[in-house]
């Protein structure tokens, strides 16, 4: 009798942990900010709740345009990031033979490296005396008013950098699944290299494409790094929006606000993609 | 249905006469070899200089342990392999370097390599859609194919929803629709349990009859090989040990490999003592008899000859003719329509004997009981080298 108490209670002990963890930090926190972007009131008279959803009409009429640039660079972002990424993952899972786990450890260097300093370093090679722009405007092979530093291109440059090792690794991992005696068979019921890859490879790794753009879109569209040290005042993202209204002038409803905005627009995109792709299909071909 | 599957599939260019069909070659190898290069950087000779021919119509099979060679000589024909020597002819003409997309050959792969994210209609079509063929006639024959194999009605499945065995079957469909010029199989039947595997070799040879194309099939099993092939090659360490029909190969195996591989044997060994007709009385220490047919004379010579089991009864006393060896039960094993009885000679040999239950005078043998083992001189077979009547 006690034996099949404790085999019942099994899996509850083994969720126990983690669902503890995930309703103190996430559960709380997320209600608590919820409940913080229908109050009024400043730092000085204090935050009373008066559900007012008027915060979340006036932060959107006052920053969409930080919004709709962040969902653009979001959206430029993964794909450069998917473009930059399969053909890595396809090589490296094809032609990689023995050094396959050299070259992933290769892909996952610059992690070693904290993130702002990656970042910073970007700078130190894209500002205008820098080490790419310094010697081209010396030679006289660019216009002197030409910069790269503070454009659409850097941000979105770096927003792309730093997401290609998550791009990477799922569609990695994808190809790794397909078995090489089903390529085999394409090829050997006539098809070519190129209708192999259209008809076969890119269908069955599309799951890890899936998986890919999902952890680079939410955190891209998010950042606030990039912009920051390698935008102007012309490519402020909403995450700099928020963390300037949180952080800085302390209107805590209004960040929290744009945040939940944020959160539905991309949980909407999110979702509209699955659709899209028929995630039932994807969820099928990775599960087989 | 199985009418006009044979119909269509048999086209203009393979409708021969059997006695031309037997006379055609599907696929020649002419010295044909595979060198691999080790970790180590050696160069390992996978296949070693094979010749042979495969003919039209034929079921072929390759028979060995792995590593014999057979997968990779099968791949080589099927184009997955680049042969390092040799020349691979399909119809006499030398396909040594052309790709598998263009080689008129199909193969059922081994884990069967369905595409996992079409369903099966997609599966069966997709060498048809790749050559072009029209719209109406690929759901002719793709319909007709899955028929063939017993899976009309499927095509809308995805292949995770069958069970391995349909899987298979689909496989055999997805090649077979082609109408390839030869059929390549690379132990397709190696992951389905036993009961299955017997029915689907049955299956098999019934599918290959009807369409009528050269089958090339590699397995390890050397019962599927026995129930299928019109002909097997033996391969051990990269050559070919013995090429002949099932039932040769079986009776008169060439070489103690052969002899060991297919079914159990018992081997013998002993120097020629005298010629009686001709048969080689060999000799033996104690009371034992051995003799066996042999080409010639060749008193002196050292021979192997073998024997199987099932060929053999055992006695209580010794015959007037024929062999005869003196022996010691160490071991019964019943097994309902036989007996199997593990006898040690003087010498310590170990030879092994099924023998029917039909006669149930000899089931109530015992361990460590004193028998003979008998066995007509015509039974035994001298092993290659040693003058064997041909």
């Amino acid at each position: 009798m006690r034996h099949r108490l404790a085999t019942a209670l099994t899996p509850y002990a083994l969720i126990f942990p983690g669902g503890l963890w995930i309703a103190i930090f996430f559960v709380i926190p997320i209600v608590a900010m919820l409940s913080l972007s229908t109050m009024s009131g400043n730092l000085l008279t204090g935050f009373s709740q008066t559900f007012d959803f008027g915060n979340y009409a006036n932060v959107l009429s006052l920053y969409h345009t930080q919004f709709i640039r962040s969902v653009i660079y979001g959206v430029i972002a993964t794909v450069a990031v998917v473009v930059i990424s399969y053909p890595m993952a396809y090589w490296i899972s094809l032609y990689g033979g023995a050094r396959k786990p050299t070259y992933l450890f290769l892909l996952l260097l610059p992690f070693f490296v904290t993130f702002v300093l990656r970042t910073l370093s970007w700078e130190f090679l894209l500002s205008d005396q820098g080490l790419l722009l310094g010697p081209l405007h010396n030679l006289g092979l660019v216009p002197q008013d030409f910069h790269i530093m503070a454009t659409s291109f850097a941000v979105i440059s770096g927003l792309t950098y730093y997401s290609v090792p998550f791009m990477v690794l799922p569609i990695y991992v994808a190809l790794e699944r397909i078995n090489r005696e089903v390529l085999e068979a394409a090829s050997d019921l006539y098809a070519n290299k190129v209708q192999t890859f259209l008809k076969v490879v890119l269908p069955l790794s599309l799951p890890g494409v899936f998986a890919g753009v999902l952890l680079t879109f939410v955190p891209v569209t998010s950042d606030y790094v990039s912009a920051q040290i390698l935008g102007g005042t012309g490519q402020v993202m909403i995450g700099n929006v928020i963390e300037t209204l949180y952080i800085t002038n302390s209107e805590y409803p209004q960040a929290s606000a744009l945040s939940f905005i944020l959160m539905a627009a991309l949980l909407l995109g999110i979702f509209g993609y699955a659709k899209a792709l028929g995630t039932e299909d994807v969820l099928e071909v990775s599960a087989a | 249905m199985s009418s006009t599957m044979s119909a269509t599939t048999g086209s203009a260019r393979r409708d021969v006469s059997s006695a031309e069909q037997q006379s055609t070659a599907a696929i020649s190898l002419v010295g044909v070899s595979k060198a691999y290069e080790s970790r180590s950087g050696d160069s390992v000779l996978a296949v070693d200089h094979i010749d042979l021919t495969i003919n039209q119509g034929e079921f072929f099979s390759m028979l060995g342990p792995s590593g014999c060679g057979k997968t990779t000589t099968l791949r080589m024909i099927g184009g997955f392999e680049e042969p390092t020597g040799g020349q691979v002819l399909l119809y006499g003409d030398d396909v040594t370097d052309t790709p598998p997309n263009r080689r008129d050959v199909n193969m059922v792969f081994q884990s069967y390599a369905l595409f996992p994210h079409m369903d099966i209609f997609a599966n069966v079509a997709f060498g048809l859609r790749r050559a072009k063929v029209a719209k109406a006639e690929i759901a002719t024959r793709v319909n007709e194919a899955l028929e063939l194999v017993e899976l009309g009605g499927m095509g809308k499945r995805k292949p995770n929803q069958l069970s391995g065995g349909q899987q298979q079957r689909v496989a055999l469909a997805r090649a077979l629709v082609n109408r390839p010029r030869a059929l390549l199989l690379d132990e397709p039947l190696g992951a389905l349990d036993l009961k299955l595997r017997q029915t689907m070799q049955i299956e098999l040879k019934r599918i290959q009859r009807e369409v009528g194309i050269t089958f090339v099939y590699v397995t390890h099993d050397q019962g599927e090989a026995l129930t299928m092939s019109d002909r097997i090659a033996v391969m051990n360490g990269g050559h070919i040990e013995q090429l002949g029909p099932p039932k040769e190969i079986y009776e008169r195996p060439a070489t103690r490999f052969t002899a060991g591989f297919i079914g159990t044997s018992n081997i013998l060994e002993g120097t020629v003592e005298r010629m009686d007709g001709g048969l080689a009385v060999l000799t033996m220490p104690g009371e034992g008899r051995v003799l066996v047919p042999v080409n010639g004379s060749v008193i002196g010579e050292h021979i192997e000859l073998t024997v199987r089991p099932e060929k053999i009864t055992v006695c209580a006393e010794p015959p007037e003719n024929g062999c005869a060896l003196p022996g010691t039960i160490t071991e019964v094993v019943y097994l309902g329509t036989s007996t199997n009885f593990t006898v040690t000679a003087a010498d310590g040999t170990e030879m092994v004997a099924y023998v029917q239950n039909a006669v149930s005078a000899d089931t109530d043998l015992d361990r460590g009981d004193r028998v003979w083992l008998c066995w007509p001189p015509e039974h035994g077979y001298a092993l290659g080298g040693s003058g064997n009547p041909s």
